[in-house]
């Protein structure tokens, strides 16, 4: 459930716009950054407040492919495979990963530090092969050097 | 290689803040259009023939004349900097080195249009970038650029960001604007066009970001000037993003009408290996992609890209050097399609699911020489039948690819049908 202060954030940024329902994607953002992830109780919580039906809210979160309905790992690895990554072999950096991460793509580690994610065009094709972790990109990898990075994470 | 002066991305250290970019002659060209009639701002963009560089190459100029100039409703401006297709990576760029000229653009073209509010549009992946785009427009209203009555002119106007959040399709124009509202990003039916109906029911222009990086130096230098830059009919300088099978790949500013080749080998520095190029797809992955044979004087502009057969979009050009695995690539850019379509048109949600299939036959040397016609068969039936033009994306790549490199099919057919 979003805290206080995230209620009044939602609420200021809703007078960005002339109709409430356009402040969801942000509130959708800000719920996410304080959880990780948006529980069906967050998700009923920004619906009163915006006056959505929790239907639609749900359709929203499940739309689009960075809203998070399940907790991930501490750290979501997120492997660009598209085709400009692919040409400078992806498809090693993922299996390095997957195999330092013990987790495949599309799962959680068992011992929840890993989330592995392979994902579309991140918009660093000019640094392929890369990485995503959380916000911070990594470019130009080869298997060692993303071994490296992600034995360095505590 | 022409080396020339780079004007949306300049060679300036600490270009993003606030105080070098004015020493630099920043917010001049606001100032200046302030002093002139909106629609004197509007018909400087038109002469100088700047096209829009989101990927379609529309004439920006024109774009901002459909918008009414009386209106009882509010004007929107909705920027563009989804930046989600496959080989595009230039506005990212743009947020980091030059933010106030995208800024200034914004205030420019909110004023040639009577817009009192524009929002930002970026995807969420570039959560970094949005935190630079938002440091930029603050200091700008801190020093009274944005917001109630700007420098004393009595014009007004907000600019908000707004965060996407992993979607390819709210890139498409009417999509993006559905997601601003709260919505899923499902494309609009056209007509009305956005600058009749677009946001909440109202005028609304929608503008890729680099497109208004290139207008405050309409404003700066004229429209005369600018449209000297570059090829005629599509003048300007131009970011090019390169990547694949290059030595140096990266975003380079250049003027439009550089041949393709140039671009590769002097540019980006050639193929690794002294390997031979096979391949490019010249601007982004929905545009058809070119043999190597095909590519003598062909240039970064949109007639000569057209006379190839093919087009500008978004200048992301993608190399492939001969040992390329070309069916490989194709399967995985069916396979984003696929994953990107919106699922409102049965022609596009399921048709990109089969084109994937079948591609992935050909993957595994399990197809048949029938499924070299059946994916054309497919892709024909996808394009021109959606509502947007995702669907021709996911399609013109197949059929350049059955056209140009037969042969490729040809090699990946079952042992048993040959
Ligand atoms: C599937 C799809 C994705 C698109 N993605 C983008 C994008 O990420 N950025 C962009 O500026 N335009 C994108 N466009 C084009 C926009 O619809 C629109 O034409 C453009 O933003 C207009 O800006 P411009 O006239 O300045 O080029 C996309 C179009 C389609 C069909």
């Amino acid at each position: 459930m979003l805290n206080e202060e995230n209620l009044k954030k939602i609420e200021e940024i809703g007078k960005r716009y002339p109709e409430a329902k356009a402040a969801l994607l942000p509130a959708l953002w800000i719920a996410q950054e304080q959880d990780g992830w948006i529980s069906e109780e967050t998700m009923k919580q920004i619906g009163d407040l915006l006056g959505l039906p929790y239907g639609h809210v749900l359709g929203v979160v499940t739309f689009y492919t960075m809203f998070n309905s399940k907790p991930l790992g501490t750290y979501h690895i997120e492997v660009c495979t598209n085709a400009s990554c692919q040409l400078r072999g992806s498809d090693k950096i993922l299996r390095k990963v997957e195999h330092v991460c013990s987790a495949g793509a599309g799962h959680t580690s068992p011992d929840g530090k890993w989330t592995v994610n392979e994902v579309e065009c991140m918009g660093a094709c000019g640094g392929a092969p890369m990485i995503a972790i959380g916000e911070e990109y990594y470019e130009n990898l080869t298997p060692d050097k993303v071994e490296e990075i992600l034995r360095k994470l505590p | 290689m022409t080396q020339t002066e780079h004007y949306i991305l300049p060679d300036i250290p600490e270009y993003h803040r606030i105080d070098v970019y004015e020493s630099n002659g920043g917010y001049a060209a606001f100032r200046k259009a302030l002093g002139m009639k909106p629609d004197e701002v509007t018909d400087e963009v038109k002469k100088s023939n700047l096209r829009g560089r989101g990927g379609a190459c529309f004439p920006t100029g024109l774009k901002w004349t459909f918008m009414p100039k009386t209106s009882d409703k509010p004007k929107y401006l909705a920027v563009n900097g989804d930046e989600s297709e496959p080989g595009t990576f230039k506005d990212r760029q743009i947020f980091e080195q030059n933010p106030h000229q995208l800024i200034e653009g914004i205030l420019i073209g909110c004023y040639a249009m009577g817009i009192t509010v524009a929002y930002v549009y970026i995807r969420g992946e570039y959560g970094k970038w949005i935190k630079m785009l938002q440091a930029a427009v603050d200091a700008a209203y801190e020093k009274g650029y944005i917001g109630k009555n700007i420098l004393g002119s009595g014009f007004s106007t907000e600019i908000y960001l707004h965060k996407g959040a992993g979607a390819y399709i709210c890139g498409e124009e009417s999509s993006l604007m559905n997601s601003i509202e709260g919505e899923r990003g499902y494309p609009r039916i056209k007509p009305p066009f956005p600058a009749q109906r677009g946001l909440w029911g109202c005028p609304t222009t929608i503008n890729n970001v680099e497109t208004m990086t290139n207008v405050p130096l309409i404003i700066t230098k004229g429209w005369e000037w600018y449209s000297k830059i570059g090829n005629v009919k599509h003048p300007g300088p131009i970011l090019v993003g390169i990547s694949g099978h290059v030595n140096k790949p990266g975003v380079y500013e250049v003027p439009t009408g550089v041949p393709l080749l140039e671009l590769i080998h002097t540019y980006a520095g050639g193929i690794p290996g002294d390997k031979k190029l096979k391949a490019v797809i010249p601007g982004g992955s929905s545009t058809m992609i070119l043999r190597a044979d095909q590519l003598d004087g062909v240039c970064m502009d949109a007639d000569s890209l057209k006379a190839a057969g093919s087009s500008v979009g978004t200048a992301g050009l993608i190399v492939m050097d001969e040992e390329t695995d070309l069916i490989r690539i194709l399967s995985r850019l069916a396979k984003f399609y696929h994953h990107e379509s919106c699922g409102q048109c049965t022609p596009c949600r399921e048709g990109t699911g089969w084109l994937h299939k079948v591609l992935e036959r050909f993957e595994h040397h399990q197809a048949k020489t029938e499924d070299i016609d059946l994916l054309l068969d497919i892709a024909n039936n996808i394009e021109g039948n959606t509502i947007c033009a995702l669907g021709d994306a996911a399609a013109w790549p197949v059929q350049s690819m059955v056209r140009r490199f037969r042969g490729e099919f040809e090699k990946c057919l079952a042992p048993a049908s040959h």
